[in-house]
């Protein structure tokens, strides 16, 4: 049962979130939680003894895993990446104002 | 909520989701055995509809290339948001220009053989990234990695202990172009088959033989304005965060 | 296949990148102008795909890729009635936006502002328009990161950095739960057509992956849609954002995430489940009853208006799911109607707020006391934007309202209308005591009554700072033209059958997969459609009087007689609103913790219900 792994890191993933005091820590937490999307397309497209899907020195013949998914992965990681540059930012500015990051110190709304 | 209260309320939620995951896992087709059709038709088609040798660049740029229209343009959005969050406030200008910063801001002091190795690698490594970008149609790469790769270059510069000069060969005008001019010309592409008559983004450039640069339509082409919009838009990113940490400093 | 369909994707991303490129070109009026005509450029492009549309439906192939054999190898945008009419509300409200934030900003704006509002305008008409499951993902993520960065906009004070954070942390996690669900759905059918995955799937009854995957796509989608227990981001982002980024906000980009929700349950979804529909439509109506009561509690509750309209919507969408819980063609054309009109009005109370926040600087009710009583048109903009919300008649929310109450009745829901009045009532009231207090200076001072911890809210004064002697005409005529649509389209003639047959169409699982698939010509199924009327709606007066009756209650409970105020808080009502407001604590830890109560809870009950 190699997809369980996909499983472990979301469910994970949402506990670093849940008790995360340090908005960076979440945000690591978040790539934690994200990797299982990845994890999971890329095992899903997998076939036993299937070569990469690039064909220069091999015959299209050949037996290659699905390039769909490492297509989709590809797209997922620049999310990924994105979204972590903004949330970063946001606690960079944070920090600044509060002299923190912890999400209930810096908090100004509730209710 | 307390930490404790949390995830107490958290602990028998997360099993549930656990257990509906791996409850979902069971309907799985065993690992290794991909059931298509998607990635099939799609690995038998490239090299002889398509002339392209990488089956991935041809998903990301041709038969799904509008998923990836839209994943520059969630990289064109969340550089453009990094930087509009990352202002300098009138506030912060007015603690002191921050040209006058630059002069004053002593260089960090790197080792002279960290110096020495990181200019000689800039040119390796731009050469790198352009390999990377051209050849993203063939073998393993892309405008994706070739701009990451690319973006590099430039930081190799603030590595070897020159800020000022990094921000000098990256002007912040000059990212702004690229940023743009990369995500637009992906557009643009999808525009020029239109007006050939053709569906958006449809092929409408020669094809040439399989397995040569000058080859595949239209992916090499997009590879380079991704290229140069991934690259763009990490060097703006980076410069804005350092400009924060060394000029700015709250 | 027409040449239109990709055009109003496309031509805002394309000016976004454009006016990136050559930002040390355009001034910032030139941008602003720019901007504007590209917003108006997309509102006449949707309109025109509207009416190609007609009764059928389009499928535009990007890249020329045509299924092969019934295997999608491209994108497909597959246009219908709902898709394109989603698409021209955003563009319309854009419109709004860009009109309203002409005189609004102080700081020179840079043009990222700008650039952003054009890219989540692309993205949202992307989403509306789109028939690939992972293209809507794609274009839900860069509606998101779009809309993130504009919610933290004003960085110079805290509230708006918590409301982006806490809006992306949430969003993120639900985006990455649909993608989660793709995978699973991919695993199962290799496709992301949803035409394709509908038909692959739809011969069989559903087990664990695809009750799972469900699960996973719809909640990511109702995260965005906000409803209870996945709405806590909903106000905390509202509240903070600039205000011509809350009118699409509220007006329509909550409205997608249920809009993706529906829009997958119906392609791909409604085979499996078809046999379970009862069952189904259970667990969404108590879903969508406790989003509305919830919301219009919460919405009673507030001072801060933009938090206060924020709830509203939170009520709405409630309303919105139940009338998609009845999985009725009458329900569905009833909630879309309701979309249009309630994106209007709501569209319209915010730009009432910003322009109390441009005048006055400030949006809380109790600073703003008597503040603005030379400011009548506004305060009148604020009345009829309360009568809307009442569902009066003959404003068009009243018309969507009917639909849904109506499909209900006949299921044999016959409380739905007290749900409705209730709903209408209390934000109606809420909104009608705040207009009473900031533009008529009535009812007792209050002291930030329930505010938890004694937190107080930060001063908006961001955004603009002194008081300005007038209220520009490209602030107040949106709203004005906002609100007579809202109150024209419930005057338009047959617009309920229309709106009947166009839902009839987006529930029409097969006819779409043979249009997408086939090429086959989209036809209407033959469908009963109620007749016209607007003999129902007397109760919307009704709710109207509730509405003054808890506006007065709230302006004048000094008055009442200290017996029957004992009585009342015998009910001990308010202790259990200022628990209920603690649970909205403005820890995004805390939301994670009851979106993983959600998923637990909600997928529990398919898997038992749904076998």
């Amino acid at each position: 049962m190699p997809f369980v792994l996909a499983g472990w890191l979301f469910v994970v993933g949402l506990y670093g979130i849940v008790s995360s005091r340090n908005f960076i820590h979440m945000v690591m937490c978040m790539g934690v939680l994200q990797s299982s999307t990845y994890v999971l397309l890329l095992e899903v497209g997998y076939k036993a003894g299937g070569t990469a899907p690039i064909f220069f020195d091999t015959q299209p013949s050949a037996k290659a895993v699905d390039p769909v998914v490492q297509a989709l992965t590809l797209t997922d990681v620049v999310v990924g990446v994105t979204v972590a540059a903004l949330l970063m930012a946001l606690a960079v500015q944070t920090h600044k104002r509060t002299g923190s990051v912890d999400p209930t110190d810096t908090r100004i709304m509730a209710g | 909520m307390s930490t404790r209260t949390r995830l107490l309320l958290f602990v028998l939620p997360a099993l549930g989701v656990a257990a509906l995951l791996v409850w979902s896992f069971t309907g799985l087709p065993s690992f290794g055995h991909y059931p298509g059709p998607y990635g099939n038709v799609v690995n038998a088609q490239v090299v002889p509809v398509r002339h392209a040798t990488n089956a991935v660049a041809s998903v990301n740029f041709d038969f799904r290339g509008v998923d990836t229209i839209g994943e520059e343009f969630i990289l064109f959005a969340a550089v453009m948001g990094t930087s509009a969050l990352l202002r300098v406030q009138r506030r912060e200008r007015q603690e002191g220009s921050s040209d006058d910063r630059d002069e004053s801001h002593p260089a960090a002091e790197t080792a002279g053989a960290v110096q020495v190795i990181c200019m000689a690698l800039v040119a390796p490594i731009v050469l790198l990234g352009i390999y990377i970008v051209v050849h993203g149609h063939l073998t393993p790469g892309g405008g994706f990695q070739g701009g990451v790769i690319l973006a590099t270059a430039p930081l190799m510069v603030y590595l070897g202990g020159r800020y000022i000069v990094f921000r000098q060969v990256s002007p912040k005008g000059l990212l702004d172009f690229g940023e743009g001019a990369g995500a637009g010309g992906f557009v643009a592409i999808g525009f020029i088959a239109m007006l050939a008559g053709a569906a958006f983004l449809e092929n409408v450039f020669p094809l040439g033989k399989a397995s040569e640069v000058f080859s595949a339509g239209t992916i090499p082409v997009i590879n380079l304005s991704v290229g140069l919009e991934v690259a763009g838009g990490l060097l703006l990113v980076m410069w804005e965060f350092l400009e924060q940490a060394l000029v700015v400093r709250g | 296949m027409h040449w239109l369909v990709p055009l109003p994707v496309f031509v805002p991303l394309t000016v976004a990148a454009t006016m990136a490129a050559g930002s040390f070109v355009f001034g910032r009026r030139v941008a602003d102008v720019l901007a504007l005509l590209t917003a108006v450029a997309t509102a006449a492009l949707c309109i025109a795909i509207l009416i190609h549309v007609g009764s059928g439906r389009d499928v535009y192939w990007f890249g020329g890729w045509k299924p092969v054999k019934g295997v999608a190898l491209g994108i497909s945008f597959t246009v219908d009635t709902f898709g394109a009419g989603t698409a021209t509300l955003v563009a319309v409200l854009m419109v709004a936006a860009f009109s309203f934030s002409w005189h609004f900003f102080d700081e020179t704006v840079e043009h990222r502002f700008t650039i952003l509002m054009l890219v989540f305008l692309g993205a949202m008409v992307g989403f509306s328009l789109s028939g690939d499951l992972f293209n809507m993902f794609v274009f839900f993520e860069v509606m998101g990161v779009a809309a993130y960065a504009l919610t933290g906009y004003k960085v110079e004070t805290r509230a708006p950095l918590q409301g982006a954070l806490n809006f992306a942390i949430s969003n993120s996690v639900g985006g990455y739960m649909v993608l989660l669900g793709i995978g699973l759905v991919y695993a199962r059918t290799g496709a992301l057509n949803l035409a394709q995955i509908g038909r692959a799937i739809g011969g069989h009854g559903p087990d664990g992956l695809i009750i799972v995957a469900f699960t996973l796509i719809f909640i990511g989608f109702l995260v965005k849609a906000a409803v209870v227990p996945f709405h806590f981001w909903l106000a905390d982002a509202h509240a903070v954002a600039p205000t011509p980024v809350c009118i699409l906000f509220s007006g329509v980009m909550v409205e997608l995430g249920l809009y993706g929700a529906a829009r997958v349950y119906w392609t791909v979804f409604a085979g499996p489940f078809g046999a379970h529909g009862d069952a189904l439509s259970h667990v969404l109506l108590g879903l969508g009853v406790l989003t509305a009561v919830l919301g219009a509690v919460m919405c009673f509750l507030q001072q801060h208006i933009k938090r206060l309209l924020a709830y509203s919507t939170v009520s709405h969408l409630g309303l919105f799911l139940v009338g998609f819980a009845l999985l009725d063609h009458s329900a569905l054309g009833g909630v879309a109607i309701y979309v249009m009109t309630h994106g209007a009005m709501k569209g319209a109370l915010f730009i009432g707020a910003g322009i109390l926040l441009h005048r006055l600087g400030s949006v809380d009710e109790e600073a703003l006391r008597g503040r603005a009583r030379h400011m009548p048109w506004t305060g009148l903009l604020f009345v009829f934007g309360a009568l809307a919300l009442a569902e009066v008649p003959p404003f068009g929310t009243g018309l969507g309202a009917d639909l849904i109450e109506d499909a209900g009745s006949k299921a044999g829901y016959h409380w739905m209308p007290w749900l409705f009045g209730l709903v209408a009532a209390l934000t109606a009231g809420a909104v009608l005591r705040a207009t009473a207090r900031v533009f008529l200076g009535l009812g007792p001072r209050e002291v930030s009554r329930f505010s938890a911890d004694g937190e107080s809210q930060e001063e908006d004064e961001s955004e603009t700072q002194e008081d300005r002697g007038r209220t520009p005409k490209s602030m107040f005529i949106p709203a004005a033209v906002l609100l007579a649509a809202c109150l024209g389209l419930g005057l338009v003639p047959g617009l309920a059958g229309r709106a009947e047959h166009a839902a009839v169409r987006f529930q029409d699982q097969h006819g779409y997969a043979a249009t997408v698939l086939d090429r086959a010509k989209a036809t209407t199924p033959p469908a009963e459609v109620s007749p016209a009327k607007w003999g129902g709606r007397l109760y919307g007066l009704g709710a109207l009087g509730g509405a003054l009756a808890l506006a007065a209650y709230a302006l004048f409970r000094n008055q009442i007689p200290e017996q029957v105020r004992r009585a009342g808080r015998a009910l001990s009502l308010g202790s259990a609103f200022v628990g209920l407001r603690r649970i909205h604590s403005g820890d995004v830890s805390d939301y994670i913790a009851w979106l993983t109560l959600g998923i637990a809870s909600v997928g529990g009950l398919f898997s038992l219900v749904l076998r």
